[in-house]
């Protein structure tokens, strides 16, 4: 997902005979579903990984600009261009409310974003995917947008207060996003033979890091558990992809669109579809920074950090003037 | 050519390739707050376009659209003035750039809300709250970074002395002012320059900067006899989708 191979801060999970009478109080709040907010009392392990998590998210809203930004002035018509000029708008707009609810945790901004550029912080693995034609700006809607809501309606139910609250507001814009994005696949799929090639072959190459997103195997991912019972993460991995699978088969189907791979069938004796595993070491590849793009996209976000310096500094230098010379008065 | 259509088409190119400029700064901003607010500058210079090229074309009467003014005419039917063409440079020129038009814009606007035309009129009025916030924005960016570090002040000075020639542009006048004039529709550009120089001086002033002494303006952009060799490269790129695929529904 946005947030994906979180490491929770502890190895397993505590059981309840180990807990101190303060995280047992804790966990009974988690287990009766109350929020917990900034002012509480909360384990160590539980601050650090929801830090984690909240800054990959956050981050992963602020790389996922560039590759839409990649299509913002070849957009083909003054609407299009209007509408991914607001969703990206939307997009930075959502990294500063989950970098808002980290500093909640005490954690600032300027600290992850430090993270982020010597690559001890990551985001998601789907940003690391080139965008090679029109298209691709519809699917990154429809799809990625649309895996993110998948995880992200689930995260409304997140223990902690200030991330449910981000999650809920978020997930109204990414709705949005995710519909404009399939307006402008269909109007492609439904178009000319070659908008309808661009259509297949942002399908075809998007699918499987849309798979991705949403983590390895729950029998492969190590951390899960403990970040369960805190409720930092609400579904496991396996169960919010196979309901994206579900809700975008028959999307598919209905653009006249060939199928991205061949082991997608309906189980009738399951109820869902089936489906092929991605490339688990490609992922992983991307992950350690061998992805297609993870080289140019953090050396993007470096330079535009380091470019803005001297803006950063001049307009808190003018702040001060301000602020000095409204205080002598 | 009608010189309404030729008029609309002065403003509706203006917010393009302004719009476009800007544009061009997704995700590479100086900070979170400047990506958002520069998308959203975008955002509203590409809705004042739909309105001005999609009344032109309506103007025009031969069945143009915004789309189709936009995307498919060449750089030499292109009515915008030099200044929005020019590239962005650092965040200080861009932002510079912005004021210089914000406040020529905002200006324009104020006149055009009591055209005689009421289809101008009322793109105006709407325009013109946004025109007011950008210039409120972009004024307070040129005061802070112009009034902040040596090392800002210097760039912010550079970006004026580099873009005050075109400043001149906005507000020449030719027979389709004249021609604006006469049927009410909009004013003569040079009565402006009283206001725009009051508002460019007092926000100027306070970000202490220095107002180069040249008078000389380049210009060649509203008339379409000269755009500069940036413009073509813009187009390039805006155009592609729609030259390469002709007749595609987007
Ligand atoms: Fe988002
Ligand atoms: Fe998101
Ligand atoms: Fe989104």
């Amino acid at each position: 997902m946005y947030a994906q191979l979180i490491k929770t801060a502890r190895s397993g999970i505590t059981p309840r005979d180990e807990m101190t009478d303060q995280e047992r109080e804790f966990q009974d709040r988690i287990d009766r579903n109350e929020k917990i907010e900034p002012k509480d009392w909360m384990p160590d392990d539980y601050r650090a990984t929801l830090i984690r998590q909240i800054g990959q998210h956050a981050h992963s809203e602020v790389v996922g600009q560039l590759p839409e930004g990649n299509w913002i002035t070849r957009a083909p018509t003054l609407e299009r261009k209007a509408i991914l000029l607001a969703k990206v708008q939307d997009e930075a707009g959502h990294g500063l409310y989950l970098y808002s609810a980290a500093e909640t945790l005490g954690e600032s901004r300027d600290e992850l974003v430090r993270l982020l550029h010597e690559g001890r912080m990551k985001y998601s693995s789907i940003f690391n995917y080139p965008t090679l034609n029109w298209a691709d700006i519809g699917a990154v809607g429809w799809l990625v947008d649309g895996a993110a809501i998948v995880n992200q309606v689930a995260l409304q139910r997140t223990s902690y207060g200030p991330y449910s609250r981000a999650m809920v507001r978020i997930c109204k814009e990414e709705s949005f996003h995710a519909r404009q994005g399939y307006h402008a696949i269909m109007q492609m799929a439904f178009g000319t033979p070659a908008q309808k090639q661009m259509a297949q072959d942002a399908l075809n190459r998007l699918w499987f890091p849309a798979m991705m997103m949403f983590g390895p195997h729950d029998s492969d991912s190590t951390h899960s558990e403990q970040s369960m019972a805190w409720k930092i993460k609400v579904k496991s991995n396996d169960e919010l992809r196979q309901q994206f699978v579900d809700q975008t088969i028959p999307q598919i189907e209905y653009l006249g669109l060939d199928l991205p791979e061949p082991g997608i069938k309906w189980n009738e004796e399951r109820g869902h579809y089936d489906f092929s595993d991605p490339d688990w070491d490609e992922f992983m590849d991307v992950i350690r920074g061998n992805g297609p793009c993870n080289v140019d996209r953090l050396a993007a976000r470096q330079k535009a950090w380091d470019d803005g310096e001297w803006v950063r500094d001049g307009l808190m230098a003018h702040a001060k003037k301000k602020a000095a010379k409204l205080a002598a008065e | 050519m009608d010189p309404l259509f030729q008029f609309l088409l002065r403003l509706g190119d203006n917010t393009l390739v302004l719009g476009h400029r800007v544009s061009e700064w997704c995700g590479h901003s100086p900070v979170l707050e400047e990506d958002i607010a520069l998308a959203n500058t975008a955002l509203d210079m590409i809705g004042q376009t739909q309105l001005w090229l999609g009344l032109a074309g309506e103007v025009e009467g031969k069945g143009r659209s915004a789309d189709d003014l936009a995307f498919l005419r060449d750089a030499w039917d292109f009515r915008n003035v030099l200044l929005v063409e020019l590239p962005n440079g650092d965040f200080g020129q861009t932002m510079m750039r912005q004021f210089l038009f914000d406040a020529w814009n905002v200006t324009m606007l104020g006149k055009l809300m009591k055209s005689s035309d009421q289809r101008v009129a009322d793109i105006a009025e709407k325009a013109s709250k946004e025109a007011a916030y950008h210039v409120e924005r972009s004024g307070d960016t040129v005061v802070g970074l112009g009034d902040g570090t040596p090392e800002s002040h210097a760039r912010m000075q550079a970006a004026l002395d580099y873009l005050w020639p075109y400043v001149g542009e906005m507000f020449a006048s030719d027979e389709v002012d004249a021609a604006m004039v006469k049927a009410g529709i909009a004013p003569d550009p040079s009565s402006l320059r009283d206001e725009y120089d009051a508002l460019v001086t007092r926000v100027l002033t306070e970000a202490t900067l220095t107002k180069p002494d040249s008078k000389y303006a380049h210009k060649g952009g509203r008339t379409g006899y000269m755009h500069t060799e940036h413009l073509g490269h813009l187009l390039t790129s805006m155009q592609w989708l729609q030259r390469a695929y002709p007749g595609a529904k987007w």
